[in-house]
């Protein structure tokens, strides 16, 4: 037993430096307050410091770093959605990928493995050639496939015209693809870190000061902690921060479950989206199938779900992908997601002066993490919204101008 | 999957049901009189609270009808289910 644990101790690396500081304890005040340690939070620090300069910053964060749905998606990347607002802030996200690498100095496996979503009936066909030209129009690269073309790209798709839901031609982003979620988090984080930022785990923000209708700081567990402004982004608990805070937002919380596969020879190397049949797949660096659907259909903060979403779209899967009938699931889990009435985010100002939001990103939020940090650290940085974040004010659900991409995206996001 | 407690049939599974959301939204009662930011409230603006939600279901594959519900959003636990227009029983504590 000794020798063993001599020689272990010879065979392991030295434990690695922290990416980022930990157990710090609060300043009494920050120049911008973060709350929410997810990839949007960590994004939106991130850019705070590189792009403007602000560097006092403290981002709260009432569990654990990425420890929410940045810690476990489906990683899908892509920017082909159908209306301008959106190709304006998902493209400028994919631009950002493109080089954020680079740009961080962290390896996040970023792969442009490309992102297929597949039409099943004529008007599926229809609505999706729709969404093809949308993106042509707006500059966002993307292709038609037939069903031959399909089966080129992913031989694995059953493209048989005898099952339930016969492919019939598909739509192909091939700068889209996935990332490894937690390393995007951790390259952010150290990122901002080194910066000046400070990472605050397990401080959670129990209520606000606000005096004459402006923010003055945030109450928490760590005591109250002052700020110049403050900055909510908490994904699936939006509506919790801002009924402390005075204000109502259209959000509805839902559990969004997915799921993986014991690793398995590398069998796909693309990304492929149905929202017909519900179900979006990939195979991860390592080898393992990841799968996700459509959310449960009722408000919950539980992180879990019901089993026959599971079941639904593992049949989805099965019977356009006949070789996974014999994979094993490991884990299954759910997520809660915000879920805003036209599936597009909220960002921008809110009723309270120097109190921003940043969330309403449902059941897409991932792909989005570079751009909505940049547009959120500018929205905040500036006092007035971003161009790009603009059309997604908080006040559009008053004046009407909504961006439906539950119409346009179907269920997958 | 949840039990749901249909107080015309009993607890069924949940695949049987449909959700509607909170509970006890009213039309309003002058609706030529709402300015956009009482619409947007109305249309848009649904409780999404931590803890218990008096919400709706609709028992699609069994009766089909409407009924209200207490539930839980962090333990998915139910509290009474009741009828339209009833009296509306205690949230649970």
């Amino acid at each position: 037993m000794t020798s063993m644990t001599r020689r272990r101790s010879k065979v392991l690396p030295e434990h690695p430096d922290f990416l980022w500081a930990n157990n710090i304890t609060p300043k009494k005040a920050y120049d911008v307050i973060i709350i929410g340690a997810g990839g949007h939070g960590l994004a939106t620090a991130y850019y705070l410091a590189k792009n403007h300069g602000i560097t006092n910053v403290a981002i709260l964060e009432k569990s654990w770093l990425a420890g929410g749905n940045m810690g476990r998606n489906t990683t899908i990347i892509r920017s082909n959605y159908l209306w301008d607002e959106s190709a304006g802030i998902y493209d400028h996200s994919l631009k950002l990928w493109e080089n954020l690498e680079e740009e961080v100095g962290y390896e996040m496996y970023f792969s442009q493995r490309g992102v297929m979503t597949l039409a099943h009936s004529v008007s599926d066909v229809r609505s999706k050639q729709r969404n093809f030209y949308a993106n042509y129009v707006n500059d966002v690269d993307s292709v038609w496939l037939t069903p031959t073309e399909i089966k080129e790209i992913a031989p694995i798709v059953n493209i048989s015209e005898d099952i339930r839901y016969p492919v019939m031609g598909a739509t192909y982003q091939a700068r889209g693809g996935i990332a490894k979620h937690d390393w995007v988090a951790w390259g952010y984080a150290k990122a901002a870190a080194d910066m000046g930022v400070d990472i605050i785990q397990g401080c959670e923000v129990t209520g606000f000061n606000i005096v004459d209708g402006k923010v003055q700081g945030v109450k928490t567990n760590m005591g109250d902690i002052a700020a110049g402004k403050v900055g909510m982004v908490a994904a699936g608990h939006s509506s919790v921060l801002a009924n402390m805070a005075g204000f109502d937002v259209p959000l509805q919380s839902r559990p969004l479950q997915a799921l993986v596969s014991e690793l398995l020879e590398q069998v796909l190397d693309t990304v492929i989206m149905s929202g017909a049949v519900h179900v979006y797949v990939s195979q991860a660096h390592k080898g393992e199938l990841v799968m996700g659907a459509g959310t449960d259909s009722y408000n919950s903060y539980a992180q879990r779900g019901g089993f026959h979403v599971i079941e639904h779209q593992l049949a989805a899967a099965c019977e356009l992908f006949p070789i996974f009938e014999r994979a094993h699931m490991l884990r299954t889990w759910g997520g809660i997601v915000d879920i805003s009435p036209d599936a597009s985010p909220i960002i921008g100002l809110t009723p309270v002066e120097n109190l921003f939001i940043n969330s309403g990103w449902g059941t897409g939020g991932f792909k989005a993490t570079p751009g909505s940090g940049w547009v959120m650290a500018a929205t905040i940085a500036n006092g007035e919204p971003d161009k790009l974040a603009a059309p997604y004010a908080l006040d559009r659900f008053v004046s009407g101008h909504l961006i439906d991409e539950h119409g346009a995206a179907g269920v997958a996001h | 999957m949840l039990h749901i407690p249909c107080p015309y049939c009993g607890p069924r599974d949940e695949t049987e049901f449909h959700y509607g959301a909170e509970a006890h939204i009213a039309y309003p009662e002058n609706p030529q009189s709402l300015d956009d930011a009482q619409w947007a409230k109305f249309v848009f603006i649904k409780a999404n609270p931590k803890g218990w939600l008096a919400e709706r279901w609709v028992h699609s594959a069994g009766c089909r009808r409407w009924f209200n519900v207490w539930r839980n959003t962090i333990t998915h636990e139910f509290g009474p289910s009741y009828k339209p227009f009833t009296q509306q029983p205690k949230s649970p504590v």
